[in-house]
């Protein structure tokens, strides 16, 4: 039987294809996705690194639901130009506590990754609020709403503290129940502002 | 069949009852999508005229560019795109099968779900809520309704390809069932998440797994609906159209399966220079550079197959709009390898020529296939003439001059940016700050929107022409041929 023949019988049973179909786009994945997903030492935290407090967790939660990412990367590449630019490129280790990632995937903005200590709060709340008061020709939309907000409703903080918890994140009982506290009278401009500046720093309390 | 030589030889199987086909709910996807061509891509052009003036957003949360983006992508991905794919995959299942669909309840389920999902779902994403994971926005919710939806649809489709009366499956209908199938497989692993509320959940997956896993899916709703749905749409309504079977059936079994195989390693060609494993990012050139062969395979199959009937051209602008779109594929299947090249993707990566290369694809390839096909199929489903032949050939040209505008200004952009960011001045360090440079891009940006506009427009055409043709008709009840020996599907 000739080819053409042998694939008659593909094309002649249904339940053949569907299978066939199924297993040759899954090999891909089998090969490359999940031993990369077994891997433990690709999700292993760097030595120092530390899960996101309460307000670096809840200014990261508000920088994923602006999408913020559509125009910041948080991955500097190891090109000589790009670490004279941001600063020491990423490492796996430093996102070990990232869900999702936020490397990106487009930068209509500067890169972010190591932006944590280059400017004050002041520079960042001022930027946040209206970008081209410090920036003139920017172009990033301004976020009035972050200053008039909460950064913690109720018991958010807490449940989203568990959640991560549960799938490893390495939070004491005494930080969960002392998080709401730690953002009490913070905006939501302000818990931005800490993920912002922990960001290349978090490892280890200073630039790597 | 259209698809094989021998396919006549194939063995007829009669039924002593032929049904009519159930056309109504084709007609409505057709109309749903061409109702979310129009929102998604006027979203489109707003965020694009956000980054020309900034303060459009008039500093309300729900006009912000991080949030419209996402509308934008979900709209046009899945409103328009789905949309199209789910109504024609019913038209030509029935019509490969020679059989009604199957479920027809389920099928109307399908359409509605679908529609008031996206609609649902793209509030939402105004509202804030976000997975924050590139293409796969939407929360959990929305991820369990999308997977209940896509099962249905399954039935619906491979329930009808189960009692066909044609014994051999026609080649659109692998292209249909691989997007059924592989984007199953890919939606339900990426979205695993932990919810914490209805609005908010975090992955399962952390890090660079997540990174990996994300352009595993991220790459593949790209390859399998952006690529491989419209290839079954291509496959069925391309030899319809010409008049011709396909050129050459081995060359379609050999293109689909080394397609099926190889786009699913590629997607780590978006990780680059990144954390994650070196084999995986070389793995992923590699096999995105194989992915060239198919590609172009599937590309020269189509143009042999009109190859012969190219008068049609002078008189038929959907059969000029389906040519159309596979020049495109073409360019953009050829674009994306090369830009897989990690010495390539140095320059390339992060910059406007991404997206660029997004909209060869989506405008020349996606939407120029469902517009050619649209025209064709419409006055069909209604039994009657195209409203206007005169406004489908100005739409033809609007949405060329539109796409070339769109892909020039963002290869201009692209390039440029990419080579002034890797710049080093004679000390070794950086030759320009990154503010000249993004304050550099207005033109070029301002060119987008244009083009945008330009786009924007003929589709207007589009959806003006094609109501005007649907208005005060219903859908005509067709039913299949008295023999199921006849060769065209």
């Amino acid at each position: 039987m000739n080819a053409v023949g042998l694939h008659r019988k593909l094309e002649e049973n249904a339940g053949l294809l569907i299978f066939g179909i199924l297993f040759v786009s899954a090999i891909g994945g089998l090969v490359q996705v999940l031993p990369s997903v077994m891997q433990e030492s690709l999700v292993a935290p760097e030595a120092g690194a530390r899960p996101y407090g309460p307000a670096e967790l809840a200014g990261r939660d508000i920088y994923i639901r602006e999408g913020c990412g559509t125009c910041h990367s948080q991955q500097v590449r190891p090109l000589l130009a790009e670490i004279k630019r941001y600063g020491p490129y990423s490492r796996a280790g430093e996102s070990a506590y990232d869900r999702p990632f936020l490397w990106g995937s487009k930068r209509t903005g500067p890169d972010l990754h190591r932006v944590g200590g280059r400017y004050t709060d002041l520079w960042h709340r001022l930027h946040l609020l209206d970008p081209r008061s410090v920036v003139p020709n920017s172009i990033m939309p301004a976020y009035p709403w972050l200053g008039e907000r909460p950064a913690n409703v109720g018991d958010t903080i807490q449940r989203k503290m568990r959640a991560l918890r549960m799938v490893g994140h390495p939070y004491t009982e005494a930080q969960i129940e002392g998080a709401p506290q730690a953002l009490e009278g913070m905006m939501e401009v302000d818990a931005l502002v800490a993920y912002l500046q922990g960001l290349g720093v978090s490892s280890d309390g200073a630039a790597p | 069949m259209a698809n094989a030589p021998d396919a006549a030889a194939a063995e007829p199987i009669r039924g002593p009852i032929r049904e009519t086909y159930r056309d109504r709910v084709v007609t409505a996807l057709v109309a749903f999508s061409i109702i979310w061509s129009l929102l998604g891509m006027a979203a489109g052009v707003y965020i694009a005229a956000e980054l020309v003036w900034p303060s459009l957003d008039f500093g309300w949360e729900w006009l912000s560019f991080g949030r419209l983006r996402s509308l934008h992508t979900n709209a046009v991905i899945f409103g328009f795109g789905v949309s199209a794919l789910m109504g024609t995959a019913f038209y030509s299942v029935q019509r490969t099968c020679h059989v009604p669909l199957f479920a027809p309840g389920l099928a109307w389920f399908c359409c509605f779900a679908w529609q008031i999902g996206v609609l649902c779902g793209g509030i939402s994403l105004l509202a804030g809520w976000s997975g924050g994971k590139e293409y796969a926005e939407l929360e959990w919710p929305f991820d369990i309704a999308i997977a209940v939806v896509w099962v249905c649809f399954a039935v619906v489709f491979f329930g009808t390809i189960a009692k066909r009366r044609i014994k051999p499956i026609y080649v659109s209908n692998w292209f249909y069932g691989a997007l059924i199938i592989v984007i199953a497989m890919l939606h339900i692993v990426n979205s695993l998440a932990i919810p914490v509320s209805i609005s908010k959940s975090y992955s399962l997956f952390a890090g660079a797994q997540d990174a990996i896993v994300q352009w595993w899916y991220g790459h593949n709703a790209v390859g399998f609906l952006l690529t491989g749905g419209f290839l079954g749409m291509l496959y069925y309504f391309l030899p319809k159209h010409a008049g011709r079977p396909i050129w050459s059936y081995r060359l379609s079994i050999i293109a689909f399966w080394a397609f099926t195989y190889s786009y699913i390693w590629a997607g780590p060609h978006h990780l680059h220079y990144s954390a994650i494993p070196e084999w995986v990012q070389s793995l992923g050139m590699v096999m995105s550079l194989i992915l060239l062969a198919p590609s172009w395979a599937t590309m020269v199959n189509g143009i042999m197959t009109v190859a012969g009937a190219w008068q049609k051209l002078r008189v038929d602008p959907a059969l000029k709009f389906i040519v159309l779109s596979l020049a495109f594929y073409g360019l953009a299947t050829f674009e994306g390898p090369m830009m897989a090249i990690k010495s390539v993707n140095v320059v390339s990566h992060f910059t406007d020529w991404t997206v660029g290369h997004v909209h060869s694809g989506a405008l020349g390839w996606n939407a120029m296939i469902t517009f050619g096909t649209f025209y064709f199929l419409v006055p069909r489903l209604m039994g009657t003439a195209l409203y206007s032949v005169r406004l489908a050939n100005i739409h033809f040209w609007l949405a060329l001059a539109g796409t070339m505008l769109y892909v020039l200004a963002m290869w201009g952009a692209g390039v440029s940016q990419g080579l002034l960011w890797l710049s080093l001045d004679e000390i070794g360090e950086p030759s320009f700050s990154f503010k000249d440079i993004m304050a550099s891009m207005a033109p070029y940006y301002a060119l987008r929107l244009v083009a945008g506009i330009v786009f924007l427009a003929g589709a207007g055409l589009l959806a003006y022409n094609l109501f005007m043709t649907m208005r005060g008709r219903r859908t005509v009840s067709a039913s299949p041929p008295a023999s199921d020996s006849e060769s065209q599907p």
